[in-house]
């Protein structure tokens, strides 16, 4: 015991200042009112869907955990369940066979609900584009808010896309 | 070249990888594969090619291992159905690729299982979208339809479905649990929810283009998939990368194998309840990929392996503060290890859960890391050895008990002797140039790429088409041979330590089901 908690304090804490919205990175005017966000901002809810992505994506989704970046911290936490969230964060190119499966996990989101498309596959298709086993693209399967290019953005951008689409327009 | 003392004439491919194609007939694949467990020999793969353009049928390819390199067998199919011998019933892992391949190109094994597994109903029967007449086109309306899993009856019985969306920030695929109260009898694994169409991706790519798509099977495997690829198209074209890229490749993918097991073994500890680990890996992770960012430009090392060599060269004084955080990390994880060690609960929950004891491993053809925690004592960094591994002499880590606490224990040497291994590749890296010009392979060049990425070994198989492109490229996840492992050593346990089971293989959705 000792030495676990010897660990914790040598350690200190380690958390960065967040990101800054970036309204470039919206894909559609604003859906939701002003005063909506304002209330979703302050505790957010996220349901994480792997639409068919390499993986890539979900290792900088965890990556937004850890010390560093501490996610929590701003008040947003990740769900089991998309009947809990207020968001899905959905990477990959839709792969034709979670088609089905990604429009239940947002048929199942209550309103009012945000997508925040992640990746460059979450965003365009990417390197495995549209074809018999590719949907392509996120918004070509369900509508999207924000989408978050790079391969894969790094924690700092997910953040940065998360907050965006939390993010007040008229604030 | 002989395998086996078979009668199967055999030509030596080009390249770095000890590796050799022969064509046979049905009798002779038998006999082969009877020879060879008794050999000491593996299977490693199995995929089909349409030759129907060429004026023949459809090609089996199956490619085994014995400790002096890769094997890979031809078997010639009519055009008009396309059969095979059934190769599961000596090799289980052949199950799972003989109806994937079924799926892809419509070569069907004799009295196998027929049911799909990478295709679900979202594109039409009779539409197999490796076959060359298969029109890219065409694009389908999305179906389900109910999959027979095998049902478990008898007093108390009930099933547990899970997936394909999971409850984590995992990748999707499903799980039928058959249990009694907390108890799994059974547990039976469906996949193929990720299939994006990958191979046939690969055809409308110049060969030395497929490098960035490999690179993507499977995210945290970049740089394995990537290597492979490119000892594949290297010996296709005839091509030698200089030997500080040999160097800076094994650097990176002893990065790779480091970066993986830290946020794993954080993450099993996590599964046990112990947040504190996960807590405390994440940080050096993240430390781990921020000198990757600073020494590469790119956390995960993508698109940095190029056929010919390396995207870049090590940037100015990287070499010496990759040596100096090699130093810092392993004096933390030492730290860190004496806690797991001593700490009660955890080594409560992680001794005798998902015990793979070595029989069945060899049986199942477990390989990689989870084959090692298994007695399963294969690492091609050490039977194959091909550059620089044949001059670093790694330190294969073994453990017979097969459990989590067995797979965790390899987890932490192999990032321990993987540390050592980036400060003597750092020491001795040969000067020059990282890399070479890629020739343009003869159509019809095979080459075979073989690398031991931080899961197993990861296969790349590829054919050169005319003017540069790629005629057919195959890649094999480790995964595949492993995910029946899960299905066999989860019986008996119960439901809650199935999480903390899986995250101790962490095996890849993405990998086979391409």
């Amino acid at each position: 015991m000792y030495q676990l908690l010897k660990q914790i304090v040598r350690n200190g804490i380690r958390t960065e200042p967040p990101p800054q919205p970036d309204a470039a990175l919206r894909n559609v005017a604003q859906r939701l009112e002003d005063a909506m966000l304002r209330e979703l901002g302050r505790a957010l809810v996220i349901r994480h869907v792997d639409a068919g992505s390499c993986n890539g994506c979900e290792l900088e989704i965890h990556a937004l955990g850890n010390a560093y970046y501490n996610l929590e911290a701003l008040g947003i936490k990740f769900a089991a369940s998309p009947r809990h969230a207020d968001m899905l964060l959905v990477t990959g190119p839709v792969a034709k066979n979670m088609e089905i499966a990604v429009k239940r996990a947002w048929e199942a989101t209550p309103e009012p609900k945000l997508v925040v498309a992640v990746g460059d596959c979450g965003c365009t298709g990417g390197i495995f584009g549209e074809s018999y086993a590719s949907c392509g693209r996120v918004s070509n399967v369900i509508p999207v808010d924000v989408e978050v290019p790079g391969c894969p953005p790094t924690p700092f951008a997910l953040m940065q896309g998360i907050l965006t689409a939390i993010q007040p327009t008229g604030a | 070249m002989r395998f086996l003392d078979q009668p199967i004439e055999f030509a030596v491919l080009p390249g770095a990888l000890p590796a050799a194609c022969g064509e046979v007939d049905a009798a002779q694949l038998a006999a082969f594969c009877e020879a060879l467990p008794e050999a000491g020999g593996r299977f490693v793969s199995l995929w089909g090619t349409d030759e129907r353009d060429r004026g023949r049928g459809f090609d089996l390819h199956v490619a085994f291992t014995t400790r002096e390199g890769l094997a890979c067998l031809r078997l010639a199919l009519p055009a008009e159905n396309p059969t095979y011998p059934d190769l599961s019933g000596r090799f289980p892992a052949a199950a799972r690729l003989q109806r994937a391949l079924f799926d892809m190109l419509g070569m069907r094994a004799e009295g196998a299982d027929e049911r799909g597994w990478l295709r679900h109903a979202n594109w039409p029967a009779d539409f197999f979208p490796l076959r060359r007449d298969a029109d890219a086109a065409l694009r389908f309306d999305a179906a389900s339809e109910p999959y027979p899993f095998v049902r478990v009856e008898g007093e108390g019985v009930h099933e547990i479905p899970v997936g394909p969306i999971h409850a984590g920030t995992i990748e999707p695929g499903h799980f039928r649990f058959s249990i009694v109260g907390e108890k799994v009898l059974r547990l039976e694994e469906r996949f193929g929810y990720k299939h994006k169409g990958i191979a046939r991706r690969f055809r409308s790519l110049p060969l030395a283009e497929g490098h960035r798509l490999a690179g993507r099977v499977s995210g945290d495997s970049t740089v394995a998939f990537a290597w492979a690829y490119c000892q594949a198209a290297e010996s296709a074209c005839g091509c030698e990368p200089p030997e500080q890229a040999l160097w800076l490749r094994a650097l990176l993918l002893e990065r790779e194998r480091i970066a993986n097991h830290l946020g794993d073994i954080g993450a099993i500890a996590n599964d046990a309840a112990f947040s504190f680990g996960l807590a405390q890996f994440m940080r050096l992770k993240e430390d781990w990929l921020r000198a990757n960012q600073a020494a590469f430009g790119h956390r995960y090392l993508m698109d940095c392996v190029v056929p010919g060599g390396l995207a870049r060269d090590l940037a100015p004084g990287a070499a010496e503060a990759i040596a100096r955080q090699c130093d810092a990390i392993e004096r933390e994880v030492r730290v860190l290890k004496g806690i797991y060690d001593e700490h009660a609960g955890l080594q409560d929950r992680f001794l005798t859960a998902g015990r793979l004891v070595p029989r069945l491993a060899a049986a199942l053809g477990v390989g990689g890391l989870a084959g090692r925690a298994s007695a399963q004592s294969w690492d091609l960094r050490v039977d194959i050895a091909s550059p620089p591994y044949d001059k670093l002499g790694v330190n294969m880590t073994t453990h017979r008990n097969g459990d989590v606490a067995a797979r965790v224990t390899v987890r932490f040497e192999e990032v321990f002797e993987s540390l050592r291994l980036i400060r003597e590749i750092l020491a001795r890296m040969p000067g020059g140039t990282a890399l070479a010009r890629l020739p343009e392979a003869a159509e019809g060049a095979f080459g075979a790429g073989w690398i031991e990425g931080w899961r197993g070994p990861v296969l790349v198989a590829l054919e050169a088409g005319a003017a540069g492109a790629i005629r057919s490229c195959h890649c094999h996840d480790p995964s595949w041979e492993n995910w029946p492992a899960i299905e066999h050593c989860i019986m008996g346990n119960i439901v809650p330590d199935f999480p903390l089971i899986n995250k101790s293989f962490n095996l890849s959705y993405a990998g086979p089901d391409l």
